[in-house]
């Protein structure tokens, strides 16, 4: 029993036992269907590139993911969330498209501009949204949510006059490679591997993290402490528009196109969602990034469970809803609370009649 | 009273409303050619945005507590569903219909305000995940697209207009063209004068701004601050509510798509309005000028004809943005006095 | 249980046959006995009680941690006590109020340190909320309420605007509209949990003369205070809190200062005798650290000279309000100085920010623990090591053996109490807590030392203490800027005093010079 209790105060535990459940419903719905149980951890090698529903749930995870570490940092720093990450993905699409195709043309199979430009504009286009962001929260004290609302509702927009209002296709096979595979190895994962290791190494080997922590919890106190607290913040916005750049560029590579309309649609919402599935307040201060991590594939694997069992993706929500719901109220306090005197109320009624 | 203050917050109501009113003339000037300079042309921003008017006003109410509520889209896109499905497949007569989206309206807030208020969950994410949970249903009711033909009151009140006795005009024909109003605009004018009767002059509208205001302190002066935020929380659903009903009046559909993003149109609304995010401030006037900002400048961007739909967009951002720096300026003052 | 009345537990408390007389039975409104509670793992309260009468100011006293926030919290239902019994004037039976607005009704009010109102609605709303005039039609009837809110603060002599915004006034009018609210409540028990800490000396006369008025209407009054002078000019009985337990309760005459100060901490105290050594002499042959020259900030201080040489304490003092916090401020950049130079150890610096301050070797003990001092949900250790860090810059992060160490030499060293170096330092007591935060300045090993109310809040052991390492910096040859606004504590630790008044700062005084009459007299100005 104590071992337990123990297990459950981890502040790992929530974002990995929701993972595990989501397993578990998978390994019941293969039994049920008469597959192998573990069918959703067989990784097999079809056409010469990994194949598998665990694959599958890495790869698609990987923008989530990616997106989760910038908004972990914001939501941390500033205890707010950036609601603009899924607009400025779709700006990069709109940047890096126009930029490779060349401004209305509409499908190309050759590049206007080199690749390298392409992406590198696009990325600084998602730095400087998220330094304008970044500039709004720290130095206006304006609050994140309003702040970002501006992006949010101008960066598609500005995204879509880029391409002319238009869907633009590069047919360019190096541009599709970050959306496709390297081998055998989806190129998503990679990528989205690269940018958690460079996240983690950065946090264990520089004082970011205590300095985003400290900020977060207490602005004021921070900065007589020496740490410059607006700096720090808007730091954390221009990490945040990179990641969604980069975000948006694996988005971008996976459909060869601007789909501006669509890319990063709703996005914001699932990395705000595996922020605050990794365990982390969304009122600031103390972070998990190893649990937002884990949260954002949490969220593809209820996906992919969810569509895997037959549910349709404009019906999935529902589900994801009942979700998220679920484990947030686990997590609530007074829930806590009440599941707590239950269970004592039996073991008093237990002792009384014994 | 006849002592008028003009602190920070009125006089980012007025201007607000200064800002609409040059906006208006300067339409009115610009595309007088294109017929910006007919009443009907103000009433249709009315009849196009009295559904977002309804919501707005609820958004208000949850943002004074400091809260937010971002599921009202999807709400408005289930309910407008339920209504389309009803009529068309169920066979229920609108107005039992109808009676039914506010009774679903009303629990759907309490659950979430119960979520809130009792068990201390953020309000983002309990309304995140009312959002996807109305938009998944909205898809459970029905996958495709269904028009609302069948039912004769439901008709009669989408299509009945209230034309008013002047401002009309001649149109080529020479015949004289009344302006009008739809049932819908009337509803959505009658929830903002309640609304802003409730809040100035009930216990319960100067408890939202309490409760926004300092929670801590309005608990501590024993208001019971959790029962509050519920009751918003139920009020904001169910103004969502009405105004899908008025909003499925105009499109009279459901789809699953329908109403994506109004949510943001709603807070961008409320906050051009005067209203902030972190509670206490804000007021419906200003909310339902937000609106008619908001539509003001879809209607100019229209009105060019050449310029493609997001410029709307970009402008209500730049908006967004000018009154964001309003308000950061005036709390700079406030700061220093 | 229900069959017993409040006199039956009235007579077998110790507290009565300590006052000898006899009390009638119904002149007593509040009585308060066995009450313990329990934090997870702490026992706060262990058969605390209280007595309170009609018509009387009572102090309720003890060090930090003694309980009388919780005994106060168990009063008034914000905190549920496991055992022990309330009885209130009026009531039958056992109370237990189940939240405050419970407490409310049965006429409990209570006024906290921090202004609990709301600063977006109006003064008069402020004062009627929850219980608004209404008209017939069930709605809100604002201009009753306007008349009877201007009304009420006539009656208590406050010039104030009642359909103006709360947020419009001053703290300290906001204080005394926080009173005046919970006086119009009709209450029978007035609770005043540390009012004072943000008034100056006019306005706490004025609070003293409203609790009078009070009293003469035969309200009892729970006064929470940290200043003994306040106690013994206003009260007229003592209840003492030590570790959770009742020491007893006495009438003022009973309890003099010295016997007071001994009950709260629970051994005879002689520390509160000289322990500066005579004859520090004078500083200004030692070489200059801090040479500030025309500095100010704007609507805050105005432009100030300072010299201050190595080792020397000078002390810093003035009303509330006076500029003084804001002067140090200034040196520090904790607030940009917009004029004048400074020059630290003959160097003319600009100092934009803290960062800059704290590379040239200083550090600022700020005055609001909370709001400024604490990073309220880390652990000891991260706060310790903060201002390190912060001077190590963001790349070079110090590894975890030596935060460890840096924490252990320093919990060692000044013996801040806590489970380990892990514990978050929200769980700390205000005392520890500011020792904390004293450990992340000396752990940058700083020439130059703000320490701005160092002590408030804080128990008299762990103020000597502080006292005493300010006197042992200085010796090491630090030099250091002492805030308080206890006259007496200056004069303990000081080389020479600074005076200011009004955001400015208008003499300096020397040390053969400094007595309480000299200090006083200073701060006051002239004119009297």
């Amino acid at each position: 029993m104590s071992t337990f209790k123990k297990l459950t105060q981890k502040r790992l535990f929530l974002p990995i036992f929701s993972m595990i459940l989501v397993m578990l419903i998978n390994v019941v719905y293969d039994i049920a269907c008469g597959n192998a149980p573990l069918s959703f951890f067989m990784i097999t090698i079809k056409n010469g590139v990994l194949y598998g529903r665990l694959i599958d749930v890495l790869n698609r995870g990987s923008e989530i993911a990616i997106l989760a570490i910038g908004m972990t940092l914001v939501v941390s720093a500033s205890a707010g969330t950036d609601i603009s990450v899924g607009s400025v993905m779709s700006l990069y699409a709109g940047v890096c498209c126009m930029l490779l195709a060349g401004y209305g043309e509409v499908n190309v199979s050759t590049y206007a501009h080199p690749l390298l430009v392409g992406i590198g504009v696009g990325l600084l286009v998602t730095c400087i949204c998220g330094l304008f962001n970044g500039f709004l929260v720290a130095y206006l004290n304006i609050q994140p949510m309003v702040a970002t609302l501006i992006l949010w509702s101008a960066g598609r927009a500005i995204g879509l006059l880029l391409c002319n209002s238009q869907i633009v296709y590069v047919r360019v096979p190096s541009f599709q490679v970050i959306g496709s595979y390297v081998g055998f190895m989806p190129t998503p994962i990679i990528v989205a591997a690269v940018c958690i290791a460079v996240a983690s190494l950065v946090l264990r080997f520089t004082a970011l993290g205590t300095y985003i922590q400290s900020v977060g919890i207490n602005k004021r106190a921070s900065r007589i402490a020496g740490f410059n607290s607006a700096k720090i913040i808007l730091l954390c916005y221009v990490i945040c528009g990179l990641c969604a750049g980069l975000a948006g560029m694996v988005a971008t590579s996976r459909i060869y196109s601007a789909d501006t309309n669509n890319i990063g649609l709703n996005m914001e919402l699932d990395a705000i969602l595996a922020v605050a599935l990794g365990g982390n307040s969304l009122g600031g201060g103390k972070f998990n990034l190893a649990g937002s991590i884990i949260g954002a594939y949490t969220i593809q694997a209820i996906t992919t469970t969810l569509y895997a069992l037959g549910v349709s993706s404009a019906q999935a929500p529902v589900f994801k809803a009942i979700v998220v719901i679920l484990i947030v109220v686990i997590q609530a306090e007074p829930a806590k609370d009440f599941f707590k005197k239950l269970t004592s109320k039996k073991a008093a009624k237990g002792v009384t009649q014994a | 009273m006849k002592k008028s203050k003009i602190n920070g917050n009125n006089l980012l109501l007025l201007i607000t409303i200064a800002l609409f009113v040059v906006m208006y003339v300067a339409g009115c000037v610009i595309y007088a050619d294109k017929g910006f300079t007919r009443l009907q042309t103000f009433m249709n921003i009315l009849i196009n945005n009295a559904g977002l008017i309804c919501v707005t006003c609820g958004m208000t109410c949850v943002m004074l507590t400091g809260g937010i509520d971002i599921s009202v889209g999807s709400l408005i896109a289930m309910d407008c569903m339920i209504m389309a499905v009803g009529i068309e497949t169920w066979g229920w007569s609108s107005p039992v219909l109808m009676l039914f989206i506010l009774v679903i309206g009303v629990v759907f807030g309490l659950v979430q305000g119960f979520c809130i208020a009792y068990l201390d969950i953020q309000p983002f994410i309990v309304t995140m995940a009312g959002m996807f949970f109305a938009r998944g249903m909205t898809a459970v009711i029905c996958k495709e697209q269904v028009s609302i033909v069948s039912d004769k009151i439901f008709n009669w009140l989408s299509g009945f207009k209230i034309e008013l006795p002047f401002g009309g005009y001649v149109n080529k024909k020479g015949v004289m063209q009344l302006p009008y109003l739809r049932i819908t605009v009337i509803v959505a004018l009658i929830v903002v004068i309640l609304i802003f009767l409730m809040l100035r002059y009930t216990r319960f509208g100067r408890s939202l701004y309490a409760v926004g205001g300092n929670q801590q302190s309005a608990t501590l002066m024993g208001l019971d601050v959790k029962k509050t935020k519920l009751k918003a929380y139920m009020l904001s659903s169910f103004l969502t509510s009405i105004g899908g009903i008025c909003y499925c009046l105009n499109t009279m559909s459901g789809t699953t798509t329908q109403a994506t993003g109004l949510e943001m149109d709603a807070i961008s609304s409320a906050v051009i309005g005067g209203t902030l995010l972190t509670g206490g401030v804000g007021n419906v006037i200003g909310s339902l000028f937000g609106v008619l900002i908001n539509g003001t400048i879809s209607t100019l961007v229209k009105s060019n004809g050449k310029l493609v739909s997001s410029w709307a967009n970009i402008v209500t951002a730049i908006l967004l943005c000018f009154f964001i720096l309003l308000q950061s300026v005036f709390a700079k003052i406030k700061e220093k006095k | 249980m229900t069959g017993f009345s409040p006199s039956f537990y009235g007579i077998r408390t110790h507290s009565y046959k300590m006052k000898g007389g006899v009390v009638l039975e119904g002149n007593v409104v509040l009585k308060m006995q066995g009450i313990c509670m329990t934090f997870p793992g702490v026992k706060a309260l262990e058969n605390a009680g209280l007595t309170l009468k009609k018509g009387e100011i009572r102090a309720l006293m003890g060090e930090n941690g003694a309980g009388k926030s919780t005994l106060i919290k168990c009063l008034t239902g914000v905190n549920k006590f496991e055992a022990g019994e309330i009885y209130l004037d009026g009531c039958n039976g056992p109370v237990v109020n189940k939240d405050t607005m419970d407490a409310q009704k049965k006429g409990i009010s209570t006024v906290y340190q921090e202004v609990n109102l709301c600063p977006n609605l109006s003064v008069a709303e402020n004062l009627y909320i929850g219980r608004e005039p209404l008209t017939k039609m069930g709605t809100v009837n604002r201009k009753v309420m306007v008349k009877q809110a201007a009304a009420l603060m006539k009656e208590l002599e406050l010039d104030v605007d009642v359909t103006r915004n709360l947020e419009d006034y001053s703290l300290a009018l906001q204080q005394m509209i926080a009173i005046a609210r919970a006086v119009d409540m009709d209450s029978k028990v007035l609770i005043l949990d540390e009012p004072t800490s943000s008034l100056d000396d006019r306005e706490v006369e004025k609070l003293f003369t409203m609790m009078r008025n009070l009293k003469a209407k035969g309200v009892g009054i729970i006064f929470v205070t940290h200043f003994l002078e306040q106690v013994y000019a206003v009260c007229d009985g003592i209840t003492v809190l030590r570790n959770g337990h009742l020491v007893g309760e006495y009438d003022i005459e009973d309890l003099p200062r010295v016997k007071l100060v001994a009950a709260m901490m629970g051994k005879d105290f002689d520390d509160l005798a000289s322990i500066k050594k005579e004859g520090g002499g004078d500083k200004r042959k030692e070489p200059m650290v801090i040479e500030a020259k025309g500095l100010s900030h704007a609507g805050t201080i105005k432009p100030f000279d300072l010299d201050i040489h190595k080792g020397e304490v000078i002390g810093l003092t003035g009303l509330l309000g006076s500029g003084r916090s804001e002067l140090a401020r200034a040196i520090y950049g904790a607030d940009r100085a917009q004029t004048g130079t400074l020059k630290v150890k003959g160097q003319e610096v600009k100092i934009k920010n803290p960062i800059d301050a704290m590379k040239l070797g200083m550090g600022l003990l700020p005055d609001d623990r909370k709001a400024e001092g604490i990073i309220a949900d880390l652990s000891i250790r991260e706060n310790i090591i903060l201002a390190v860090q912060a001077k190590m810059g963001i790349m070079k992060k110090i590894p975890m053996a030596k935060q460890c160490e840096i924490a252990d030499k320093y919990i060692d060293l000044l013996q801040i109490k806590c489970a380990s170096r892990e514990t978050l330092i929200k769980q700390l007591s205000g005392g520890n807590q500011q020792k904390v935060i004293l450990a992340r300045w000396l752990a940058t090993n700083p020439d130059f030392l703000i320490l701005d109310e160092p002590t408030r809040g804080i128990d008299i052991g762990t103020k000597t203490e502080i006292q005493k390492l300010v006197l042992k910096l200085a010796d090491e040859g630090k030099s250091l800027i002492f805030i308080s606004s206890e006259i007496e504590e200056m004069l303990r630790t000081c080389n020479r005093m600074a005076v200011l008044r009004d955001g400015q700062k208008v003499g300096e005084i020397e040390e053969h010079d400094m007595n309480q009459m000299n200090v006083m007299k200073a701060i006051a100005g002239g004119e009297h």
